[in-house]
C-alpha cells in the first residue's frame, strides 16, 4: 500500500506493480494541497548536492535512468511525456553569482566520482544558444545532463500505467491512521480500513502526522512556490532554465518563490510581480506576453532540503519517502526505491537520508 | 484604505449600490471593465438610438433612468478598468490603460452579474454559433443583426425575447428549437400561484409567445440530439423533435439560461452552494448580501438569477447594509429606507421559481456526449473528462491538471459548470461534493509587464535562489 | 464572403473611421465594437486555435469566451469585443499561437 498519489507515491507504486506486486494507492481528494501541482517539470542535475555529494550522485543517477524509464512508461501508458534531455541553462545576472556557482560545480565534479559535464558560457555564448536572452544576463552554466518533462503528463501516465498493470488507485481516501498488525498494517481512512503487508508513506506534507505511527519521523514543512503560466507561444526557448521554461504546448512557465507561509497556497501580487520582473530580465520578449494562470503550490521541505528514505526498524515493512524533487528522482523511485521496498538491499546513497540527521542538526543550532 | 466602499461591476446592481452609498456620504469607487456603465442588460442604453430602444423594449429603455442617476451621483467611476486580483484583505489590484493600481476599502461589493450558461453541443465551436445574448448585445452595441437564416435553440425567457427582438429588427429568424424537457411544464405548475402574485413578467411572456406564433418561425419543442453542422462555418442545425430535423442556418444562437459569474467570489474563496433549481453555483450570502467573509458583499445576478430590477434593489439594499455596518447609517434608518426595496425584491422574485422550473435546461446540456467539446480553449472533449473520472479524478482541479481542461485564457468560465456536472454524473454524486475550479489571480489574462510594475521589492540577485523542479 | 452581421439603420447619420483588417481598408462606424466590425466586414473567423488550427469566431460578445482574440496594433491575443474601433487601427487575425518577438520587432 502506498499512501499518497502524487509524483513520488505514483512513481513508487508504478515501480512496485511493474515488478509484480499487488498494490493499492490511497490518495486525498480534489481539494488537497498537492505539491505535484507546483512542479516545474525540471529533470535537473547541475548545482544539486553542492553540500551533499550523495545527493548529487543520487540526482545524476536518476537523470541518467530517466530516458529508459520514460520510454517504458510512455509505451505502457500510451501517453507522451514531452521529455527533452538536451541540456539545461542556468543564467546569471551578476558575475559574483556565476563565479560562486562555477566554484560549486567544480567541487561537485571533483568529488562525485563519475563524469559531470558542464560548460560556462559568457553573454555572447548565451545569446548564440538562445537569441532572445536578455542583455542583463552576464553568462550562464550549460549542462547536457539537464532537461525537462511535462509534470502533468508524467503523473497522468504513471496513474494510467499503474491502473493498466492492475494497480488500485483510491482517490478521496485520505489516510488517517496506520495501525501496525502482526501480519502487516491496517490503514484507516474516513471510508474504511485497508490491510496490507507493507506500507509506503509518500504523502507529502501528510507524512508528518503519519510517520510516527510506524516508528518513523518526517519533520517536513510547507514551502510555498508561486508559479505563473502564460498563453501559448511559438517556440523560442529550446532549453529549460530554473525559472523560465517553455513547455511542449508552447506555454511559458515562470517561477518561483520560496516562502514560509504555512498552509497558504494563495498567490501574492508582490511575489508574482517579482517573478514577472525577473522573467522579463531573462527574456525581454516576454514583456507583452499575457499571464493566464498563477498559483501557489506547497512544496514539501525537510529542514535541510534533502530527502528522507527510511525503513522502519520498529515496524518492519513500513517505509517513508519524502523529497521535493519528485520529477528528477522519479526514475530512481520507480527503480531502485521500488526494489528496496520489495526487499533488495538499500542503495548506498541513501545512508545520508535518514531522519536522525535532524536531531544532530537541531543540537548544533541550539549551541550557536 | 483608498475608499469606504469598492463596487466591482457597472450593471444595475453596481450602479444602484454606488448611487445609494454615495448619497449616504460614503466614498465609493465603481470599477467596470466595460467602457460605459450599464453592464450587459443595460449595455449602451445611454447612447442608444430611439429606434433601438423601441426594438429592445421598455425593460431595456428603463435602464436609462438608473444610468442618469448614476451619472449624477458622487462616485469615483473607473470605466475600462480590469480587476485582476482581490486579496482577502480587500486590496484590489486593477489595470487601466496598461497601468496597474491598487485600491482598498473596508467593504467590497461584488456585482459582476451573470454569464450565459455554456451550451455544449457537437459542432458548437463553429464560427456562426453564438449565444442568444450575444445577438442581443449586437443589437445594443452595433446596432447590427445577423445576416442570413437564423436558428435559435435552447430554453429560457431570453431565448424567446431575442427571437422577438430579432424579428422586430427585420432579421430572418427561421426556426426556434426549444430544448426544455417535457416534464418541465408539470413541475412548473406548482409554482404558478406564487408567480401570479406579480404577473407582469408572465403577461410579457404571453405577449412574446403570441408574437412568435404570428410569425413564420418554425417552432419545435422538447428537442434533443442537437448537432451543429458545417465545415469552416455553420451550415445547419440538426436535432430530433418528433422525428429528425435539419434546419439550414447561417447563424445558430444557443441559450440555456444565465448563471452567476463566480470568478471573483471563487477567487476570494467564499462559500458557495450548488443550487439545483437554477442548476448553478451561488455564493452564500445573507438577505442583505453579506458573504461568508466579513467586509465582502454580493449583489445582483452574481448572487443568484433574479433579473435587472431585482439587481437594482439588491444593490441598494447592500449599500444600506454597508452604510450601517460602516457607521453613518443607524439601524432604524436603514430599515426605513430599505422597506420599498424589499417589496420590489419580493415582487421580482415571485416569478423566478416558476420560470426556473419551466425553463430548466435538459440534463444533456450539462452532461454532453463524449464527442462534444467542453473546454473550447484547450479543446478537451466530454469523453476525455469522463476518462479523467475513470482515472480517479474526484473533482475539477484534478481533472484540470490531467487534461488541461480549464487552463486556457477563459480560465474555466465556459467549461467549469460542465466539468462539475460531468464528474458528478460519472461519480454518482452531487455537484456540491465534486466542487469547482480553484480560481486564482489574474482574474483575466494580464501582460507580464503590468504584473512586473507591481513589484515593489528592489532588484535582488535572481540566480541566488535555489530552484525546485 | 458573406458577412455574419449587417448594420441596422440608425436615427442619426453615422460617423465613420477608417482602419485596416488583415491589410484590407475597412470603414467602420465610430465607436463600434471591434468584434462586430469584424463580423460585419466579411470575416467569418477571428482566430485559428493554437491547438488544432480550427477557425473560431466570437461566441459571447461580453469578454467571457476569449474566442474573439485578434492582434490589434501589433498586440496579439487581444479581445476584440472589449475594444471600440479607432481611426487608423490595424487589426490582424490571431492565426495560431502568439509569435515570439518583442514589440519593437513586430
Amino acid at each position: 500500500m502506498v499512501i499518497g498519489g502524487g509524483v513520488v507515491g505514483m512513481s513508487i507504486a508504478y515501480g512496485l506493480v511493474k515488478a509484480g506486486d499487488k498494490v493499492i494507492v490511497l490518495d486525498e481528494g480534489d481539494d488537497a494541497f498537492r505539491a505535484a501541482r507546483g512542479n516545474f517539470g525540471l529533470v535537473w542535475v547541475q548545482g544539486k548536492g553542492a553540500g551533499n555529494i550523495d545527493y548529487a550522485r543520487w540526482s545524476l543517477a536518476s537523470a541518467r535512468r530517466w530516458k529508459a524509464f520514460g520510454q517504458e512508461l510512455e509505451s505502457l501508458a500510451q501517453i507522451g511525456l514531452e521529455l527533452k534531455q538536451e541540456g539545461g541553462l542556468r543564467p546569471a545576472f551578476a558575475h559574483a553569482d556565476l563565479d560562486r556557482q562555477l566554484h560549486e560545480m567544480a567541487a561537485i565534479r571533483d568529488a562525485i566520482g563519475c563524469t559531470y559535464p558542464y560548460q560556462p558560457l559568457d553573454a555572447a555564448d548565451v545569446r548564440k544558444l538562445v537569441p532572445s536572452a536578455g542583455a542583463d544576463i552576464v553568462g550562464a552554466i550549460f549542462s547536457p545532463m539537464d532537461g525537462h518533462v511535462s509534470p502533468l503528463r508524467l503523473l497522468r501516465a504513471l496513474v494510467s500505467a499503474f491502473v493498466r498493470l492492475g494497480g488500485s488507485l483510491c482517490t478521496g481516501e485520505a489516510a488517517q491512521r496506520i495501525i501496525p498488525r502482526t501480519d502487516g498494517f491496517e490503514v484507516v481512512t474516513m471510508k474504511r480500513s485497508v490491510r496490507s503487508g507493507r506500507v509506503v508513506i509518500a504523502a507529502g506534507l501528510g507524512c508528518r502526522a503519519l510517520a510516527p505511527q510506524v516508528g518513523l519521523e518526517a519533520p517536513v514543512h510547507p514551502e510555498r512556490g508561486q508559479v505563473l503560466v502564460t498563453e501559448r507561444m511559438q517556440g523560442f526557448l529550446p532549453y529549460p532554465t530554473p525559472h523560465v521554461r517553455q513547455t511542449g504546448e508552447g506555454v511559458i512557465q515562470l517561477g518561483d518563490s520560496k516562502e514560509d507561509v504555512g498552509f497558504d497556497d494563495g498567490t501574492t501580487t508582490r511575489e508574482l510581480g517579482r517573478i514577472a520582473r525577473d522573467a522579463i530580465r531573462y527574456f525581454p520578449l516576454l514583456d507583452s506576453v499575457n499571464v493566464v494562470r498563477a498559483w501557489g503550490a506547497l512544496r514539501v521541505m525537510t529542514p535541510d532540503g534533502y530527502p528522507i528514505y527510511e525503513a522502519s526498524r520498529e515496524c518492519p515493512g513500513a517505509f517513508l519517502v519524502t523529497c521535493h524533487s519528485g520529477i528528477t528522482l522519479a526514475a530512481n523511485h520507480a527503480g531502485a526505491i521500488a526494489d528496496w521496498i520489495r526487499g533488495a538491499s538499500e542503495p548506498s546513497e541513501l545512508h545520508r537520508f535518514k531522519a536522525n540527521r535532524f536531531h544532530e542538526f537541531h543540537v548544533q543550532t541550539a549551541t550557536q | 484604505m483608498t475608499h469606504d466602499l469598492i463596487v466591482i461591476g457597472g450593471g444595475p446592481a453596481g450602479m444602484a449600490a454606488a448611487v445609494a452609498a454615495g448619497a449616504l456620504g460614503l466614498n465609493v469607487a465603481l470599477l467596470d471593465e466595460q467602457h460605459r456603465p450599464g453592464g450587459q442588460i443595460y449595455r449602451n442604453v445611454g447612447i442608444a438610438d430611439s429606434s433601438v430602444k423601441t426594438l429592445l423594449g421598455a425593460d431595456y429603455a428603463a435602464g436609462a433612468s438608473l444610468l442618469a442617476q448614476f451619472a449624477r451621483a458622487r462616485v469615483d467611476y473607473r470605466p475600462g478598468t480590469q480587476v485582476w486580483d482581490v486579496d482577502p484583505a480587500r486590496n484590489v489590484t486593477v489595470l487601466c490603460d496598461n497601468r496597474a493600481e491598487c485600491l482598498s476599502a473596508p467593504h467590497l461589493l461584488i456585482a459582476t452579474g451573470a454569464l450565459e450558461r455554456p451550451s455544449p453541443v457537437p459542432g458548437w465551436t463553429l464560427p456562426g454559433v453564438m449565444n442568444a445574448g450575444a445577438a442581443q448585445i449586437a443589437l445594443k452595441s452595433g446596432p447590427c443583426v445577423p445576416e442570413g437564416k437564423i436558428v435559435l435553440a435552447g430554453t429560457g425567457p431570453l431565448l424567446l425575447l431575442v427571437a422577438c427582438q430579432l424579428l422586430a429588427a427585420g432579421a430572418d429568424v427561421t426556426a426556434l428549437v426549444e430544448t426544455a424537457p417535457r416534464g418541465n411544464g408539470i413541475s412548473a405548475l406548482r409554482r404558478l400561484p406564487r408567480a401570479l402574485t406579480a404577473p407582469a413578467p408572465l403577461i410579457e411572456g404571453v405577449r412574446m409567445l403570441a408574437k412568435l406564433r404570428m410569425s413564420r418561425v418554425r417552432w419545435y419543442r422538447h428537442a434533443t440530439n442537437l448537432k451543429v453542422e458545417g465545415d469552416t462555418r455553420v451550415s445547419a442545425l440538426c436535432f430530433d423533435a418528433g422525428g429528425a430535423h435539419r434546419e439550414a442556418a447561417d447563424m445558430v444562437l444557443l441559450h440555456h439560461g444565465v448563471v452567476p459569474n463566480t470568478q471573483l467570489t471563487r477567487l476570494l474563496r467564499l462559500e458557495h452552494r450548488w443550487d439545483d433549481a437554477q442548476v448553478a453555483w451561488r455564493p452564500v450570502r445573507d438577505e442583505w448580501g453579506a458573504s461568508s467573509r466579513p467586509g465582502v458583499w454580493i449583489a445582483g445576478d452574481g448572487a443568484g438569477i433574479d433579473g435587472a430590477r431585482a439587481a437594482q434593489a439588491s444593490g441598494t439594499l447592500a449599500a444600506l447594509a454597508i452604510a450601517h455596518a460602516g457607521g453613518p447609517l443607524g439601524e432604524a434608518e436603514r430599515d426605513r429606507q430599505s422597506k420599498p426595496w424589499w417589496r420590489i425584491l419580493a415582487r421580482e422574485r415571485a416569478v423566478r421559481p416558476y420560470l426556473e422550473a419551466l425553463f430548466r435546461p435538459p440534463k444533456w446540456i450539462g452532461v454532453p456526449t463524449d464527442e462534444t467539446m467542453v473546454c473550447r480553449c484547450e479543446e478537451v472533449t466530454a469523453g476525455e473528462i469522463r476518462e479523467m473520472a475513470r482515472m480517479g479524478c474526484a473533482g475539477p482541479n484534478q481533472a484540470k491538471f490531467f487534461s488541461r481542461c480549464g487552463m486556457g485564457p477563459c480560465q474555466g468560465r465556459l467549461c467549469g459548470l460542465t466539468v462539475t456536472q460531468i464528474l458528478a454524473d460519472a461519480h454518482h454524486t452531487s455537484p456540491q461534493t465534486v466542487g469547482a475550479y480553484h480560481i486564482r489571480a489574474p482574474i483575466k489574462p494580464v501582460a507580464l509587464h503590468a504584473l512586473a510594475s507591481l513589484c515593489a521589492t528592489p532588484l535582488e540577485h535572481a540566480s541566488d535562489r535555489e530552484f525546485s523542479e | 464572403m458573406n458577412s455574419m452581421f449587417r448594420p441596422l439603420l440608425s436615427d442619426q447619420p453615422p460617423l465613420f473611421v477608417y482602419m485596416t483588417i488583415e491589410g484590407r481598408p475597412i470603414r467602420a462606424r465610430s465607436g463600434e465594437n471591434l468584434a462586430l466590425t469584424l463580423l460585419q466586414a466579411g470575416f467569418s473567423h477571428t482566430r485559428l486555435t493554437p491547438v488544432s488550427a480550427s477557425p473560431r469566431a466570437p461566441l459571447c460578445l461580453m469578454g467571457a469566451c476569449f474566442e474573439c482574440l485578434v492582434e490589434v496594433d501589433g498586440r496579439p491575443n487581444t479581445q476584440a469585443c472589449m475594444l471600440e474601433v479607432r481611426e487608423g487601427m490595424s487589426v490582424r487575425l490571431q492565426n495560431g499561437a502568439r509569435r515570439a518577438e518583442s514589440g519593437d520587432d513586430a
